[in-house]
């Protein structure tokens, strides 16, 4: 150290001390800005909450009365007439979206085996395009089943299925192409390595490493296939009786919901209510329990 | 002289069931990607087409008319348009601040060991059904709505001329709510990922400075996460101009251009789904025109908002909305 | 004085090779004793119920560098950032003992943590600057959470932090240029001197050099010698060679058989290294085990 210092005017500590003396005034406004910020974001995250509570309160308050054997027996009758149910619309959503379902997922995962295997520009265009599609409005993709199937077989489920099918498939491709992904290269190769052709290998380690990933995303979409409303508005026309059969026009959970509510008559808003009661439940265990479902998958893993 | 040959060993059959040869397997995945790609192109070339007509009878200055009036001829998307607008806006307008808190709080101040059951609670919101939200937004909310909140809302705004008009419940105020309500998710989850990501040393070297915690948010780590929260933000713009029923359901359905909150309202979607059963001729172009409108509009968001989001390189793993 | 001894390390920066407990540039003799600035009594660190390091004490000197040394895992690192208080942000982490700055109480209740990061600043072992700022922003960062806000303080200490950690002349000119644009020794100068900027008292250094390659090692290692006048050191390194290259003192830690650290010895570095009390310490510098 050759610099003369005359501790009076030594710079280093000038500065120290008016650092401090800054610091240690702007402390309170900074400490209290920081907390108010901060219980404003928690403030947030109970805003965030309360209207999934609220939700979920207020329609098993006003969805359970209407549940009794009924409710789920009967097919609809028309306002004012007692005992009726929905059974045809509960009959309706399972064969919609079995239908849907069964279409999706094959495609969608072996589309998803396709983007997760290539790169290319196709593979890449795919994707892209996938992306896109999860984003159209339903309501666009219930023009579309009513222009492909309805205009040229009439209203039926089928209809209904077909839109719904094509709301899942970008779902289904994204998460199939994510799980499968996710498998370690290293056994891909290791199984190359033994002789194995692509699609045992596909069969025998790709699918099942990425099981958990797959079945989560299968579930995802189902959940969202059945809270679909738009598309079937649509599509499947709707139907007073009970109806098994796809080509025909049918009824479905959401759509009676929706005609319902704004009906003027109150046992008809109550069995919307039930409705809603019921189709919320199941999506919302779907969705919990395709969660459960991929954390013990994960834990069995390890 | 004899050569010793090693047998070439033949492609031996997997023990258990016969798997497609390679040609095979790789055949068939390319089969079903296209029938992906064609599937696509069909609904692409279907909606376009089924619209043109409207295009090519009333001409392209119909989507900026004013007046939706069928049984006189009239054709306007304008009131759709703004609505769709306004609606959104609400609702991106309450979903940026409250979701982005909410993330913040969620990827930094809850303990590890319950953020898993929050964050799940709040993506949860994504999961109801739209159609459920909207029938709890009409006959749940909207008489509060109808009774308090708007009333108070109006004392206290009433000056800036947002809030004319008489309480009426089922309103352009409603379904922003609702919107936002719905499209919430979307903002949290992604702006939770992308906040978890930013480095702890980032996080760390703040601190050690002497900066607060608001300090070391806003200084560093927000900056750093910009634009995966743009992107986080404008999905959920895009979820919230597509969303057809809730909104329908709860918005009163005037085609008119909505100048109050309090208003009655439509959008795009609410249009086409009230309208879509009954309208022949004319009428159902017009319509599927809309509903062309309404695409490119979702398809330009959406797609801006996944760039952003994957320029940050982060998978979105997709909060998917019922619809 | 060359002692050719069989345990032979190649050190990154010198490359020299040889025995550990005499090449040593440094004078023989102690070095003064200075003014106190920190005292550690009985510090220990728990995580949980699981202890990480314990039963620490001794003092830190004004003007010196001092060195927590010893093998990985003998909570050096955990030690470290007891003294600035950054395992409040873990909160299985409690630290009992007492740690003093001056006559402050580190963790006494009416002490801010936050107040205390800026007299106790902090280097870390991955350069950290902070991506979306310019380099003249990254410098002055610790000044703006601190509250300084007049600009000529701020380009004041700017220059001179840059200066202290000598990258003032190759910075000046591109000032708003991002950080990133900086090579990885560049970088780590660029944290010292947002460190310095602050005028804290001790500046503590966590293995800074240990992502570096040995040209940047070697820039540092003089800087610290530099430093010392200007703020006291306490650096954490797992290289011994470092270790008798810059620090004045040492304390030795070595995780003991309950899996928490202890402070086996602290003294002199020169003294530690060729004549240590603790049989341990002997080992250790010999390159017995490390």
């Amino acid at each position: 150290m050759t610099a003369i210092l005359d501790s009076a005017v030594d710079p280093i500590v000038e500065r120290r001390r008016a650092v401090q003396a800054a610091a240690a005034s702007s402390l309170r406004r900074r400490k209290l800005g920081s907390m108010v910020a901060l219980g404003i974001c928690w403030l947030f995250l109970a805003i965030a909450i309360v209207p999934l509570v609220a939700v979920v309160v207020y329609v098993m308050a006003k969805g359970l009365p209407a549940w009794n054997t009924d409710f789920f027996t009967k097919s609809t009758t028309p306002e004012g007439v007692p005992g009726g149910g929905v059974w045809n619309a509960i009959v309706g959503t399972a064969v919609i979206t079995t239908v849907a379902t069964a279409v999706a997922v094959p495609l969608g995962l072996l589309c998803g085996l396709f983007l997760a295997e290539s790169d290319g520009r196709a593979a890449q265009t795919l994707r892209f395009t996938a992306d896109v599609m999860t984003g159209i409005p339903s309501i666009t993709v219930g023009i579309f089943g009513y222009i492909a199937i309805v205009r040229n077989f009439g209203y039926s489920g089928l209809a209904g299925a077909f839109a719904v099918g094509f709301i899942m498939l970008p779902v289904i491709i994204r998460a199939g192409e994510t799980a499968f992904r996710g498998v370690p290269r290293s056994l891909n190769e290791a199984a190359m390595a033994l002789g194995a052709r692509r699609a045992t290998i596909a069969r025998r380690v790709v699918v099942p490493t990425a099981l958990p990933g797959v079945i989560t995303g299968v579930l995802l979409a189902i959940a969202r296939g059945l809270g679909e409303t738009a598309p079937l508005l649509l599509t499947i026309f709707g139907n007073q009786y009970l109806q098994w059969n796809p080509t025909k026009p049918m009824s479905a959970l959401p759509t009676l919901i929706y005609s319902y509510s704004s009906q003027p008559f109150a046992d008809l808003v109550q069995v919307a209510w039930g409705a809603a009661l019921l189709l919320m439940t199941v999506v919302l265990v779907l969705s919990i329990g395709s969660r459960l479902l991929a954390a013990y998958l994960q834990k069995e893993r390890r | 002289m004899t050569t010793v040959e090693t047998p070439v060993p033949r492609k031996t059959r997997q023990r258990g069931r016969w798997s497609l040869p390679d040609n095979g397997y790789r055949g068939l995945l390319a089969v079903v990607a296209i029938l992906f790609g064609a599937l696509a192109v069909w609904f692409l070339v279907a909606v376009i087409l089924q619209a043109l007509p409207a295009f090519s009878t009333l001409g392209f200055g119909w989507i900026f008319g004013r007046v939706w009036d069928p049984s006189h001829g009239k054709y306007g998307l304008l009131p759709f348009i703004v609505g769709t607008l306004e609606a959104t806006a609400i609702a991106v307008t309450l979903a940026f601040p409250i979701g982005l808190g909410t993330a913040i709080t969620l990827a930094f101040l809850v303990p590890a060991r319950i953020r898993p059951f929050l964050s799940t609670m709040v993506e949860l919101l994504a999961a109801v059904p739209s159609v459920v939200y909207g029938l709890w937004g009409l006959i749940v909310l909207a008489p509060i709505f109808r009774d308090s909140v708007e009333p108070f809302l109006t004392s206290i705004l009433g000056w800036t001329g947002l809030f004319n008009g008489p309480d009426s419940g089922t309103s352009l105020l409603l379904a922003g709510v609702i919107l936002f309500i719905m499209i919430l998710p979307t903002m949290v989850a992604i702006s939770r990922d992308v906040l978890i990501v930013v480095p702890v040393e980032q996080v760390e070297g703040a601190m050690a400075l002497g900066a607060t915690r608001w300090q070391v948010l806003r200084k560093v780590v927000l900056p750093e996460a910009r634009t995966g929260i743009l992107g986080a933000f404008t999905l959920a713009t895009g979820r919230a101009l597509g969303e057809t029923v809730a909104v329908a359901m709860v918005i009163g359905n005037s085609p008119y251009i909505a100048h109050s909150l309090k208003s009655s309202a439509a959008t795009i979607p609410s249009l086409i789904v009230n309208n879509f059963g009954e309208s022949t001729g004319t009428e159902l172009s017009a319509l599927f025109g809309a509903g062309l409108v309404l695409l490119v509009i979702g398809i330009v968001v959406n797609s801006a908002a996944r760039w952003l989001v994957s320029s940050t390189g982060h998978e979105s793993a997709g909060v998917e909305v019922g619809r | 004085m060359n002692d050719a001894g069989s345990q032979s390390e190649v050190d990154p920066v010198t490359r020299f090779e040889g025995s550990l407990s005499v090449q040593t540039e440094r004078s023989m003799t102690d070095p003064p004793e200075g003014d106190v600035v920190m005292t550690l009594r009985e510090v220990a660190v728990a995580f949980g119920g699981r202890t990480a390091v314990r039963d620490v004490s001794f003092d830190v000197r004004a003007g010196e560098a001092t060195a927590l040394i010893g093998p990985s895992g003998s909570g050096k690192t955990t030690l470290l950032r007891a003294l600035n208080r950054m395992h409040d942000a873990e909160r299985s982490a409690t630290v009992t003992g007492t740690v003093r700055l001056g006559d402050l109480d580190v963790y006494g209740s009416d002490t801010d943590p936050t107040l205390l990061r800026s007299r106790v600043g902090m280097v870390f072992q991955r350069p950290n600057p902070f991506p979306t700022m310019s380099i003249y922003d990254n410098a002055v960062a610790g000044l703006r959470f601190n509250g300084v806000r007049k600009k000529a303080l701020l380009d004041e200490a700017a220059e001179s932090a840059l200066a202290a950690a000598a990258l003032w002349d190759s910075v000046k000119d591109r000032l708003k240029a991002h950080g990133s644009t900086l090579s990885g020794g560049e970088q780590q100068r660029l944290c010292i001197a947002r460190a310095l900027a602050v005028e804290p008292e001790v500046l503590l250094m966590d293995e800074p050099t240990s992502a570096l390659d040995p040209i940047a090692t070697k820039r540092i290692e003089e800087l610290v010698g530099e430093l010392k006048d200007r703020v006291t050191i306490v650096i954490v390194t797992h290289n011994m060679q470092q270790a008798m290259r810059v620090s004045d003192r040492c304390a030795f830690l070595l995780m003991g058989e309950d899996k928490a650290g202890e402070l086996i010895e602290f003294g002199p570095t020169a003294q530690l290294f060729s004549e240590p009390s603790d049989p341990r310490t002997l080992d250790y510098v010999n390159g017995r085990f490390g």
